[in-house]
Formats: C-alpha cells, structure tokens, sequence
C-alpha cells in the first residue's frame, strides 16, 4: 500500500505533570480517506491530535514521550516542523481561539504569510480559500462580527490557505444549528481533502467518515467502519458511548444508501 | 455598565463617516495627535491664552469630520480621576491664599489646576476624534508605516481582537452571578467582584495559551528573531 499521510507508531505522552494521556497509540490514515476519532471525554484525543503537528511530544520538547509520528513518511522532528504544520491542518474547536486577526483577510493571510507566501501568490491563496468555504463577501469583516457558523468556516479557510494535504477537524458540529450543522458536512464532503475527524457527534461521523477510530483510556481500541463500529453495542458502551435518542445507524445507512448523495437530503 | 459596553457591538469609540478627516491617512493623523499632546503639555504654566487657540483648532477638526460635540462630550468620562485630583490642587499647594467662593484656596493650586484641567481636556479630546475618526485597523497599519515594532503591534492588534470577546466573558460571568442573587450594589458582595476578575484572569490566560497554539499549528515561528514575525 502506498504510504500513509499520516503514520503514528506505538505513540506514548506523559505531561510533565505526570499525567500520562497515551499508552501507545497506532493509527494510519491514507490519502483520500475520512476517519472518525472517537471516544470519551478524557480519552486523549486533544493530546493525540497536538501530537500530529507536533505541537506536544518529542518535537516540542516538553513532557515525557515514546513513538514516532510520520506525515507522508517524513519523520514530525524539530527539523520538519514548518513542513509538518504545512502539510497537517488543525481546526481548533473555539473559532475564537483560531481567529486572532482583526480582519477575515488577516486571519486567512496568517498561515501562508509564515509560509513566506507574498503578492499576488499570498492573495490567491487567500482568495481561493475564502472561496472554498463560502465566506469571500465577508473578507473584510472582523471575524468577532460573524455567526459562530460562519467563524467555524472562516477557522477553516484559515488551514486551507496552507494546503495541508490532511485536515484535523476538532468537534467540527459543536455549537452549531443545525442547518450550519449540514452546511458544514456539504462543505467538507466537497473539500474532498484527508479528513481526521475528532467528534462526539455520532451521527456526523456516520454521514461523512467511512471509517472510524476509537480512541479510549490512551489506545485505540476499534478501528473499523463507522457503520460496524456504531453498530457494535457492547464495544460502544465499554468506551461510554453513546447514540442519540432515536438514531439507528442501520437504518440511517440504508437509507442514505437509496438517497446516495449527501447534498440532497 | 457592562451590559451597555458589550450591547455597544460595534467599536466603542470610532464614529463611522465619510469626511475628509475620516478619509485621511492614519499615520497623518497620528503624528499630528501626537504634535497637538506635545504642544498643549509644552505650554508654560500661567499663560492661558494659547489654549483658546488649541481649542479652535480642535472645535474645526470637530466640525470637518461632522462629529456632533455631544459624542465627543460623553466619552469625556475617562478624564475623570484627572479632574478629581486637579480639584484637591488648589487646597493642598502652599503659598499665597486667595478667596475663592467663601473658602481659602492656594493661588498657585488654584493656577496649576486650572492648566492641568486643560491640558488634560484638549489631550483627551485629541485622541479621542484621533479614535473617533480611525478605524482600529487603520490606527494599527499608521503605526506600522510609523515604523513602531512589529510586536508592540501585534500586541495591539490582540488587545483590539479580544477586547469584545473578553467582555463577553465578563457580561456572561455578571449575568450568572445576579441570576443566583448576586447585588453589586451590596458591599458585602464585593468579595465576589474580585473573585470574577481573578476568575476572568485566569480565563483570559488560557485563552491567550490556546490562541499561541493556533498560531503555532499555522507556522508561526514563536521566538523573537529574524523572519519570525508574521508581518
């Protein structure tokens, strides 16, 4: 098989605290596909995600870790750090903390500006992104004067200026209504990127993954698809998961499956 | 209070319009705020006349940008705590005493508060149609062309992003606290004012740590050095 973008091996994490949040996690994610990352609150699934942009472990330095994390082969070190955040794309869940510009222009501007993008190149990255989530008639807002819907597209764009070749989307649908809910989901199935979904929201990963993880106490502890894994009751509720009231993923499946396409629903 | 400043969505201080001062390059504008503040602090005390002068000055840039006075009047209130200590002046400087509606005053106090009062009038009046006519992000691009340091920029490009957004916070945390019988007006409660504020500290600096870490996702490269500002 072809190399993975993203290859985590036997991944370890203590915080310098102490606390330990993972007890060597392996997950492969390859191109073009969407998985789902599962699990309880506290599972590390924040710790696991800081780990793919090298933001915690060995590369930055702080805590105690064991493992390695590769994107498309090349090795998260210090050294690969600028190329790693590049090609790995984290969404943060508060769009607040994300959007620190004044303006959306600024804030989308700010990633391939670190990039060394200038001119012409910095404006179409910028232009082309905006447009990939909707939001290029609210270029020259300050980001504190949109929706929270809006906000969350506008985190977005902010990563795909840097055309990552993997996006971490973390709990994508929180606090959204559920039309920006929908919208969101049209918006990432068209984006047709490698998407690393962080979600509780179970019912999402059933619509846009095909495939899901289930992170819980610092392992992987099922990996499969989503279909199989939500199916699968004594595994969903040994990690504390649980469906909404009502939902059948079953049923759900099949009938997507009559409707075939996600943008008619 | 709170209430009414988070209500205010839009910028506190800047007065949108179309005039020509409102059109005119920020940095202009900068530096001529700045020469006025300098002017009006370098005037000697006891001469009183070259404050009419500034006055007109200010009163004609008034009238181009079409600020009504009143809007500028009503944010006079930062000024206060000046006005409170230029009052104790004139009864505790020594020196000569005069009579002043049936209290004795120092004539010296008298004078030093009376040009302290002015000078902190226009001062404050300057800056505040400087605001009143500068969108926040043109004011930070003016001192950019001014050649301030990046960082100290950057800096307040932050504080003018998360000022709502920690207001916000504010008015939330107020709403809870009143919602369970909380009365600010109580002295009792106040305890629990500083309490919020330590609350909101320790909020607002985790905010801030989560905010580094977006940064660093997006490349930004977090010492000091050459190539690693974002601008």
């Amino acid at each position: 098989m072809s190399t993975p973008i993203l290859d985590v091996r036997g991944l370890a994490y203590a915080y310098p605290d102490g606390h330990q949040a993972l007890f060597g996690v392996d997950l492969h994610v390859h191109q073009g596909e969407r998985v789902a990352l599962l699990g309880p609150n506290g599972a590390g699934k924040t710790t696991l995600v800081l780990h793919l942009n090298g933001i915690l472990g060995a590369a930055a330095g702080s805590g105690s870790s064991a493992g390695t994390v590769a994107i498309s082969g090349m090795p998260v070190t210090r050294a690969t750090l600028p190329d790693v955040r590049r090609r790995v794309g984290v969404v943060f869940q508060d769009p607040d903390d994300q959007l620190f510009m004044p303006t959306v222009r600024d804030d989308v501007a700010f990633g391939p500006r670190n990039l060394g993008l200038r001119g012409d190149a910095l404006t179409d990255r910028i232009d082309a992104a905006l447009a990939k989530v909707g939001m290029t008639p609210y270029a020259d807002r300050p980001p504190h004067h949109l929706s929270f819907g809006q906000r969350r597209r506008v985190a977005i764009a902010t990563v795909l200026a840097m055309e990552p070749e993997i996006l971490v989307l973390d709990e994508p649908s929180s606090n959204l209504d559920p039309a920006a809910r929908r919208e969101l989901a049209e918006l990432l199935v068209e984006l047709d990127l490698t998407l690393l979904m962080v979600t509780h929201d179970l019912p999402y990963a059933l619509q846009l993954c095909e495939r899901s993880v289930i992170l819980s106490d610092g392992v992987i502890a099922a990996d499969g698809p989503t279909l199989e894994v939500l199916g699968d009751q004594a595994l969903m509720a040994s990690h504390r998961l649980e469906l909404p009231f009502g939902f059948d993923p079953a049923h759900t499946a099949r009938s997507a499956h009559s409707d075939r396409s996600l943008g008619h629903q | 209070m709170w209430s009414e400043l988070v209500g205010a969505n839009h910028s506190l201080l800047h007065y949108s319009g179309h005039s020509p001062l409102h059109r005119a390059p920020s940095h202009w504008k900068i530096v001529a705020t700045v020469a006025f503040v300098i002017a009006v602090v370098a005037t000697p005390t006891g001469i009183f006349w070259p404050y009419a002068g500034y006055l007109a000055v200010l009163a004609a840039a008034t009238f181009i940008a079409r600020i009504p006075p009143a809007y500028l009047a009503r944010r006079l209130v930062v000024e206060v705590p000046v006005v409170v200590f230029a009052a104790w002046l004139p009864f505790i400087s020594t020196g000569e005493r005069v009579t002043l509606l049936g209290l004795s005053v120092s004539r010296e106090g008298l004078l030093a508060a009376g040009a302290l009062l002015a000078k902190a009038t226009l001062g404050v009046l300057a800056a505040l149609l400087l605001a009143a006519t500068t969108d926040i992000r043109d004011l930070l691009a003016g001192l950019t062309r001014l050649r301030l340091p990046g960082p100290l920029v950057e800096i307040m490009g932050f504080m003018a992003r998360y000022v709502e957004v920690i207001l916000g916070d504010l008015a939330r945390m107020r709403i809870s606290l009143v919602a369970r019988g909380f009365n600010p007006r109580s002295p009792r409660h106040w305890p629990v004012v500083a309490q919020s504020l330590g609350a909101l500290f320790v909020r607002s600096y985790e905010r801030g740590e989560r905010v580094h870490v977006a940064m660093l996702s997006r490349g930004y490269a977090s010492s000091f050095g050459p190539g690693s500002s974002p601008r």
